[in-house]
């Protein structure tokens, strides 16, 4: 990728349609993003399809999946189906929110230590190591412990705060071996500042890597919020994936042989997080010729 | 050699320190005042008990004496090895109750991230490059690294647990024994140890598999690789190269993976009851047991760092310029 950008500088439309030549000619690719899509949809129009809110009792309770319950019901007579839907949405919300917030604090803590070098490298870079080895799940669960009143949001910015490290640490390593190329060098002999630079220069030329970085934190983020709901330190209002898992357990689903009720959240987040993983790949095929297929 | 230990010993203290300052900080920053939920969970009514119990508690987080003393107060507590004193089982000490569960949490984690990480690398070495393999392990590696794992956790235990009937699919031996070390309940310890080790070794498993073999792969288009080929070495040979540069990242990919590892094995313990960490920290949760969740928060991240510099440890044995100081793992 970058050994085209320098060398054909002012054809950036050929890049591009050959990124897309083989975009849509990667069978990985294409077949995560239609994961996503399918489940995507389902989690932002399905709330408005569906008339019941996820925690009314609508039904018998323990029944298996029939044509009026999709999903069946639980031991109180929700519908499964509904909250599945419901928590789906919650799941992408925490993974934009979440992987989106810790991709911002990676790529500024990333460029600055890369761009800048030096004493402010070594702070930055000091930092991210410290909370890099910090495990996050266990300082979520000191939070969130402590917070009475939890929200999506809330939780979505704490996983967010915690989770950008490894990314801060690659990205930096990509600034490191861009800064000293030439068209980097003449950007600064012509005067231009500093975060112009990271933003004209340098980062266009790792847009797919910044993307993927992305992609494996929106992963990322939904298995982390996922783990804490189980735990039960979840949102306390409204339903996500993982609080369905942690409802099916503490009610005793398992000895009771409702399986339709946590089989559909575990796949849920299964889906979704695999075809991001996969995705990413089929995008790194995409914009690095030496990984295509042969 | 002495300064890339001198570094990573500084990076962990220095983690350890913000963990503490963490740990300190929480209770008495977060909004919220937890002396009143403490008070408002034992629901107490008479107003003389209740007052006895306000001053109690302010006197165990030490909250009537100036910010920086109670900060000081609480590392001169920690170095003694005072963690406070449970809740939940009220007058057993933190660190005793935790100690009771580490035994099992060690044994849990210990051999499912060994055995994942060196049968997963193995496959993914192998997988790389072989176009049969290479379609078999590679979507099976993603759908298992995809998984939380308590879900598999969770379906292990139905199908093998609730619906075959084969392995007990809660606590950590039969509740009818006492622990001691008669062939039974060893056995019976194993049978119990098997289904949460299995999920928590087949989700890691597909992650390395996957890095492995991406490696590989990078590893085999490289220059010496190409060399080695025209010259006309065995296939064999190449890829026995190729393994040996390729587990330097994986190395690395081990330390940065611990904190996932160690909530995997956290939510696993929770799903199978084992009584580990894992089913501490539900309990100290569910009893509002704060300082029994920062006392195992503390052991976490003191486990997290001793395992971080073990493997410190093995890349400076594995990977010679470490040892000359010609090139080092990134602290």
């Amino acid at each position: 990728m970058t050994v085209l950008d320098t060398a054909l500088p002012p054809s950036p439309p050929t890049v591009r349609r050959e990124a897309l030549y083989f975009a849509l000619r990667n069978g990985k690719l294409l077949v995560g993003l239609g994961v996503i899509t399918v489940f995507l949809a389902t989690g932002l129009l399905g709330p408005m399809l569906v008339a019941a809110s996820p925690n009314d009792y609508v039904g018998l309770p323990m029944q298996p999946p029939s044509s009026e319950h999709w999903f069946g019901t639980n031991t109180f007579g929700q519908d499964i189906f509904v909250q599945f839907v419901h928590g789906l949405r919650t799941t992408f919300a925490v993974g934009v929110l979440g992987g989106g917030l810790a991709a911002i604090i990676g790529m500024v803590v990333g460029f600055v230590a890369g761009y800048r070098g030096g004493l402010v490298d070594e702070v930055l870079n000091m930092l991210t190591n410290i909370i890099l080895v910090i495990p996050t799940l266990a300082v979520l669960l000191i939070i969130n412990a402590y917070l009475g009143i939890r929200s999506v949001g809330v939780q979505a910015l704490f996983i967010g705060l915690t989770s950008w490290p490894w990314a801060a640490r690659a990205i930096r390593a990509q600034t490191f071996s861009l800064r000293s190329r030439e068209f980097v060098d003449l950007a600064r002999l012509s005067g231009a500042r500093a975060w112009k630079i990271i933003v004209r220069e340098i980062a266009p030329n790792m847009s797919s890597y910044l993307f993927m970085t992305f992609i494996l934190l929106f992963g990322g983020s939904i298995l982390i919020a996922s783990s804490l709901d189980f735990i039960g330190l979840g949102p306390t209002e409204g339903v996500s994936l993982g609080l369905m898992l942690q409802n099916a357990h503490q009610w005793s689903a398992l000895h009771l042989g409702l399986w339709w009720w946590f089989i559909p959240p575990g796949a849920g987040i299964t889906a979704v997080v695999g075809a991001l993983y996969v995705a990413n790949v089929g995008l790194d095929e995409v914009f690095n010729p030496k990984l295509r297929e042969t | 050699m002495r300064q890339y230990f001198g570094r990573k010993l500084l990076v962990y203290g220095l983690t350890f320190f913000v963990a503490v300052t963490i740990n300190w900080m929480i209770p008495r920053f977060m909004p919220g005042d937890p002396v009143a939920s403490m008070l408002a969970r034992a629901r107490v009514s008479q107003p003389e008990a209740v007052e006895a119990m306000r001053l109690y508690y302010t006197n165990l987080f030490g909250f009537d004496q100036p910010v920086w003393k109670q900060y000081l107060n609480f590392w001169a507590a920690l170095l003694q090895g005072d963690f406070g004193i449970s809740v939940w089982v009220f007058p057993t000490p933190v660190s005793t109750v935790i100690m009771g569960a580490v035994p099992y949490t060690l044994g849990l984690m210990i051999p499912a991230v060994l055995l994942s990480y060196f049968v997963g690398n193995r496959l993914g070495a192998f997988a790389a490059r072989r176009k049969v393999l290479d379609n078999t392990v590679l979507p099976v590696g993603y759908v298992l690294t995809a998984m939380p794992y308590m879900w598999l956790a969770v379906i292990l235990a139905w199908g093998l647990g609730v619906v075959a009937g084969l392995f007990p699919v809660a606590g950590g031996y039969s509740f009818a024994m006492r622990p001691n070390w008669s062939p039974q309940f060893v056995g019976d310890l194993l049978l119990h140890w098997f289904l949460p080790f299995s999920s928590l070794f087949l989700v890691a498993l597909g992650g390395w598999a996957i890095g492995m073999r991406n490696m590989i792969i990078y590893e085999l288009e490289s220059d010496y690789s190409n060399y080695l080929a025209a010259l006309g070495a065995p296939q064999r040979l190449i890829r026995r190269y190729a393994f040996r540069n390729a587990i330097l990242p994986q190395i690395t990919g081990l330390a940065l993976q611990l904190g996932v590892l160690v909530a995997g094995a956290l939510v696993t313990e929770i799903v199978f009851s084992y009584p580990g960490l894992g089913s501490l920290i539900l309990k100290a949760i569910q009893n509002q047991d704060l300082f029994l969740l920062q006392g195992t928060f503390l052991f976490i991240v003191l486990g997290v760092l001793i395992a971080n510099f073990v493997i410190d440890v093995v890349y400076v044995v594995v990977d010679p310029r470490t040892r000359t100081g010609m090139a080092g793992a990134s602290a």
